[in-house]
């Protein structure tokens, strides 16, 4: 029974309650049955996205010692701390681990399997053993890579170009090549899931255009899933055919092409960098528009434009290719196609801005990465630019510049997006707060230590240090020490999320259902909510973050907007 | 007014809402799954094109070195497979079970004698040293093929890296092509089980349907590999 | 048209300032557009924060107009950006006619400098300033890239094939070569100095040079060595196209392709000879693979380049080679 004395209405569709006394559910879906066997057997979409959890941050602070393990070795422009071999496979292990043990699954398979079903309001997703499934198929290819990394994992970047993985690497390139195929499946397995889940189940009244937009999101994110993923598991077949049978389709002494190769890896890989990023704009989509409780400004706008990206981001894999020998002219599409889909990511960043505009916003720790997505993920993509702009890419493909571009998306992007959505949704998940002041102190940690590590490496590239440099010239050295700094400071920032995250378990404040006043349908059920997340059905009747009912939005002008801005806003007005 | 929804249908999931979501849920998962198989295998064609693109002299020679007539053979025995499969499904929807559990057999039949014609074929390459590896114990050789390809096919100047690239391809796609037949025949056999069991009933057939989807989409790959892989050299003779 | 931009190397080629002139734009309009977002969220950030618990925001479902605005402004500029880019790869990949040729084997991990005059360098390139330098790039074994960043020039080299890029050094001095694809244990240690001098000290260095003789007069060496005369040649005993002549020139193939014959097909009629048969001979020439490094192909081809008088472009549609020219020295 919701406590009424506890609420404060919004609206007439939000309630929000103060935690003054929460009453905790009596059952939930973390107690309602004990033992490990009901942990790994699970069907329950919100366990298997706690096993998720568990994995994804295992891996996370796995890749992250390897990057330890890369900064300190580039304090000194001479190779002193490890041998060449070791660096190579600390940096190749480093991208493997991160991209598709971590960035890939995480906010899908952590956020989207717990949030899914709850926010179209389903009982579980369409096919919950193949959920199951998909947890254990990742952990296979986990324990395979692991294994390889064991075994002295693979030197060959994660890009495994041939023919140096197919014919020279004395790495575990086979093992590797494995691990990662396996993992495709579980990829592909959740991306089928979401897709019919998200076709066929949803609420009575919950038609598209009312969805949550991190729903279009993962969605748009689970189109790329199925149709990418395949593609990258038929070329790790090849390259380990290749490698252990030698039929030469990748090696020219016996007709092959290496750069066939390049092709075939580019034509995932490239998408999976939006399978990476898309999901963390659906969350920072739901933080702007329930931290500034509005509808986000142009939501039909940055509905499609995640299917833009989605499709764009199916046509230009040939931008990683521009001084390959690749043709010219094949390469003046790529880049055309390339500058088509940088489009409607800043529609994207623009309407987020302009929800702000009469917002009620707040400042609490998810909004706090909501800003500092929008801030890196600026810097990002305007350097995205730079790499389509074929003139510019000739002097900055292969040398920390890219690293740079592609760190600001996948970790001020991506991981700011995971964190954001993390805070945000702990009580949920939980039913616990995280503390507060300690969280927006790590989130400034963070984007300090990130600017501070990643920054540099532009000048640094641009300067001309090539990438997965072992030793470099002594000139680059000072900024390679600001980025190495700037990185231990990144590392304590993540550390701190967990300390307090782990500590809120046991001894957060218990949290309601609707701690922030926030819109949609996971606010509707109890924190945690109950295995089959609602206790009847809901039936939809409101739009998408319909704060205020509908029949009071209004559509504004650019007039309206330069007039209100520039006017003081009387106190204790809307 | 009857109401047929306070009865829960065996076959219900706990988490959907009604038998007609879950049959929706079921046909959109299965379809979309075929749509990553034609990714998988898409990367395969594109090799073949590729290098077919670059070599089709290579390819058309070393094509005639296969078995047409083993090859044509198939086409049909997995042509009638399909129509068994239509069959079964059909008579899951009818719910004559008997009827089910013949025509799944026979399918399966079917399917299994495309694989035992697969073996032979794959025999005759390995006799003929066309298998595309290096052991110390066998290796690829190609001398031209006098057979099907006559006398035009042998006099033209061939690279044997590029020959060798065509069986490469040949096994590579019919060999995962043949997998999938063997998954194909798995699931059969679990099918076969269920509907002697009497699990299929007009309601209740979604499993039968799906894997028949599944089963002609396997069909449909080997009417492409069919004429690609096989078909390539018919006009040297 | 040399812009500076800070943190940059060198300005040292015709263009370095081109590239950074776009870099320098893309860098205003990054640090424009940042800053504007910037201060309108910080600017709504602040004038709209929340003053309490319950307060919500005021509904505003869009604005058309704003939408069309800022996707077809931002795409026409990048349309704009593009063209830059454009023009300028193109400019780049496009070789000038009259250039001083070298060539260059990347392998595992080290840059091997071929002049035609016969000079070899190991990791370091003397060039002269002034003039377009033609490179003709391959490697004996893995996808090398060779980087001169003062140069804004980059090109991987793959093995199997020849690749081509150019430059024109404009200042004299050192500059950092840097191998730029992942190539295995020593890849950071494939690094080189191109040295650009000014043309009397170029002159002298060339001087100064290599004892054995121009690149085309090995390759004519190797070509009596590896017995290539006893097929190709002009008189009753010949079983193989007459090479003099060739080069450049249109070639027709069995099957009724044709191509103008140039370095990469040179090359590839050496390692795979019967890849592409010349009308009316006969597929009997052996294939050289694995007897002749990429080195001694450069000099074959240099070679037989150096008898074909042509430079690739001009096509002619007489098969047949002209009468044959003694080999030039």
């Amino acid at each position: 029974m919701r406590n009424r004395r506890n609420q404060r209405r919004l609206s007439n569709r939000v309630f929000m309650e103060i935690a003054e006394k929460v009453i905790p559910p009596r059952t939930h879906y973390l107690n309602a049955t004990y033992g490990v066997k009901s942990w790994l057997l699970t069907t329950d979409h919100k366990r298997i996205a706690l096993l998720y959890l568990a994995s994804v941050t295992f891996f996370f602070f796995l890749g992250g010692l390897f990057a330890v393990g890369i900064r300190l070795e580039l304090l000194t422009p001479k190779g002193d701390i490890v041998q060449a071999e070791t660096y190579n496979r600390m940096f190749t292990m480093h991208g493997v681990v991160m991209i598709f043990f971590f960035l890939i699954p995480a906010i899908p398979a952590v956020l989207g399997n717990f949030l899914v079903p709850l926010m179209i309001g389903a009982k579980d997703l369409a096919f919950p053993k193949i959920n199951l499934l998909s947890w254990y198929i990742y952990t296979l290819g986990a324990a395979f890579t692991v294994v390889a990394i064991i075994l002295g994992g693979v030197d060959t970047g994660w890009t495994f170009y041939t023919p140096y993985s197919s014919t020279y690497s004395n790495g575990n390139v086979v093992l590797t090549g494995v691990g990662a195929f396996i993992t495709g499946f579980s990829s592909i397995l959740t991306g089928l899931n979401f897709i019919v889940t998200i076709h066929t189940m949803r609420a009575p009244g919950l038609t598209w255009f009312r969805l949550p937009l991190f729903i279009w999101s993962h969605y748009a994110t689970s189109l790329i899933m199925i149709l990418g993923t395949p593609v990258i598991a038929v070329t790790l077949l090849l390259l380990a055919l290749e490698r252990i049978v030698h039929i030469g389709i990748f090696d020219p002494a016996l007709g092959g092409d290496p750069v066939l190769f390049q092709h075939l890896f580019w034509f995932y890989s490239h998408p999976a960098v939006y399978i990476m990023v898309l999901p963390a704009m659906g969350v920072i989509s739901e933080l702007v528009a329930n931290m500034t409780r509005k509808n986000i400004f142009g939501y039909k706008f940055v509905a499609f434009a995640s299917l833009a990206i989605a499709v764009f981001g199916f046509l230009v894999w040939g931008h990683h290719l521009f001084v390959s020998t690749q043709s010219v002219y094949a390469g003046m599409m790529f880049s055309i196609l390339s500058y088509a889909v940088a489009v409607p990511s800043a529609v994207k960043v623009f309407n987020w801005t302009a929800t702000l505009y009469k917002g009620s916003i707040s400042y609490n720790t998810p909004m706090l990465y909501a800003f500092g997505f929008i801030g890196f993920f600026i810097i990002g993509g305007m350097t995205g630019l730079f790499l389509a702009a074929l003139g510019v890419d000739v002097h900055v493909h292969d040398t920390y510049f890219v690293v740079a571009h592609f760190h600001y998306i996948m970790v001020g992007g991506t991981i700011m997006g995971y964190l954001g959505g993390m805070h945000y949704w702990w009580p949920k998940i939980t039913g616990r707060m995280y503390p507060e002041a300690w969280a927006r102190f790590a989130a400034l940690v963070i984007f300090v230590g990130f600017n501070l590590t990643f920054f540099p490496q532009f000048l640094l590239g641009y300067m001309g240090m090539p990438r997965r440099y072992y030793a470099y010239p002594e000139e680059f050295q000072v900024l390679n020490v600001m980025s190495s700094a700037g990185a231990s400071i990144l590392g304590i920032g993540y550390l701190i999320p967990m300390i307090y995250f782990i500590w809120s378990m046991r001894y957060g404040p218990h949290a309601s259902a609707n701690p922030w006043g926030a819109f949609g349908l996971e606010w509707k059920t109890s924190s945690p909510p109950p295995t089959l997340n609602f206790e009847k059905t809901p039936v939809v009747t409101w739009e998408a973050y319909e704060f205020t009912p509908r029949d009071e939005m209004v559509v504004v002008s650019v007039r309206d907007v330069l007039d209100e801005t520039l006017r003081p806003r009387p106190v204790g007005s809307e | 007014m009857a109401d047929t929804h306070t009865t829960t249908h065996a076959g219900l999931a706990h988490h959907f809402d009604d038998m007609e979501q879950q049959r929706e849920a079921g046909t959109l998962g299965m379809w979309a799954f075929l749509v990553t198989e034609v990714m998988f295998f898409g990367g395969l064609f594109l090799a073949y094109i590729l290098y077919r693109s670059r070599a089709p002299v290579e390819f058309a020679v070393a094509s005639n070195s296969l078995n047409v007539t083993m090859g044509f053979i198939n086409t049909l025995v997995l042509i009638c497979s399909s129509l068994t499969m239509a069959l079964a499904v059909y008579y899951s929807q009818v719910g004559k079970r008997n009827l089910i559990v013949l025509f799944l057999l026979l399918t399966m039949a079917l399917g299994l004698t495309f694989l035992v014609i697969k073996g032979f074929e794959y025999h005759e390459k390995y006799v003929e040293h066309h298998i595309p590896v290096r052991f110390a114990t066998y290796e690829f050789k190609w001398e031209g093929h006098a057979g099907a390809g006559g006398h035009e096919a042998a006099s033209l100047p061939v690279d044997n890296g590029k020959v060798e690239m065509f069986f490469w391809l040949y096994f590579a796609m019919t060999g995962v092509h043949a997998l999938h037949m063997i998954i194909g025949l798995g699931i059969l056999a679990t099918l076969v089980l269920m509907a002697r069991r009497g699990r299929f009933t007009p309601d209740y057939h979604s499993p039968v349907e799906l894997s028949g989807l599944y089963w002609h989409f396997v069909d449909i790959v080997w009417i492409f590999l069919f004429p690609l892989l096989y078909l390539v050299g018919a006009h040297l003779h | 048209m040399q812009v500076p931009v800070p943190f940059s190397p060198d300005q040292a080629s015709s263009y370095s300032g081109q590239v950074d002139a776009l870099y320098g734009f893309l860098c205003a309009l990054t640090f424009l557009v940042g800053i504007v977002i910037s201060l309108v969220i910080i600017y709504f950030a602040i004038k709209y924060r929340r003053r309490d618990e319950t307060e919500v925001g005021k509904p505003i479902e869009g604005s058309t107009k704003l939408e069309l605005a800022w996707s077809i402004i931002p795409f026409c500029i990048s349309m704009g950006i593009f063209v830059w880019g454009a023009s300028l790869y193109y400019k780049m990949y496009h070789a000038p006619g009259e250039a001083l040729e070298v060539y260059v084997v990347a392998k595992q991990w080290m840059w091997k400098f071929q002049h035609l005059d016969g000079q070899r360098e190991i990791n370091e390139l003397h060039v002269p300033v002034g003039r377009k330098v033609k490179l003709m790039l391959t490697t004996e074994d893995v996808i090398h890239s060779f980087f001169v960043p003062a140069f804004r020039v980059k090109l991987d080299v793959v093995p199997g094939k020849y690749s081509t890029m150019w430059f024109e050094p404009t200042k004299a001095g050192r500059y950092h070569l840097f191998c730029a694809e992942y190539c295995g244990t020593s890849h950071s240690g494939m690094i080189g100095w191109i040295d650009v001098m000014e043309a009397a000290e170029y002159q002298s260095w060339l001087s100064g040079g290599a004892g054995e003789g121009s690149l085309a007069s090995s390759g004519e060496k190797l070509f009596q060595q590896l017995a290539c005369n006893t097929c190709h040649r002009s008189d009753a005993q010949g079983r193989g196209p007459v090479l003099e002549g060739v080069f450049g020139k249109e070639v027709q193939f069995q099957d009724g392709q044709r191509l103008i014959a140039d370095e990469s097909y040179i090359r590839e009629s050496i390692i795979t000879p019967r890849a592409k048969v010349v009308a009316g001979f006969q597929p009997i020439m052996p294939t050289f693979q694995g007897q002749v490094s990429e080195e001694q192909l450069l000099q074959l081809v240099a070679y037989i380049k150096s008898i074909g008088a042509k430079s690739p472009g001009a096509a002619s549609t007489n098969a047949q080679p002209a009468k044959p020219a003694p080999p030039q020295q």
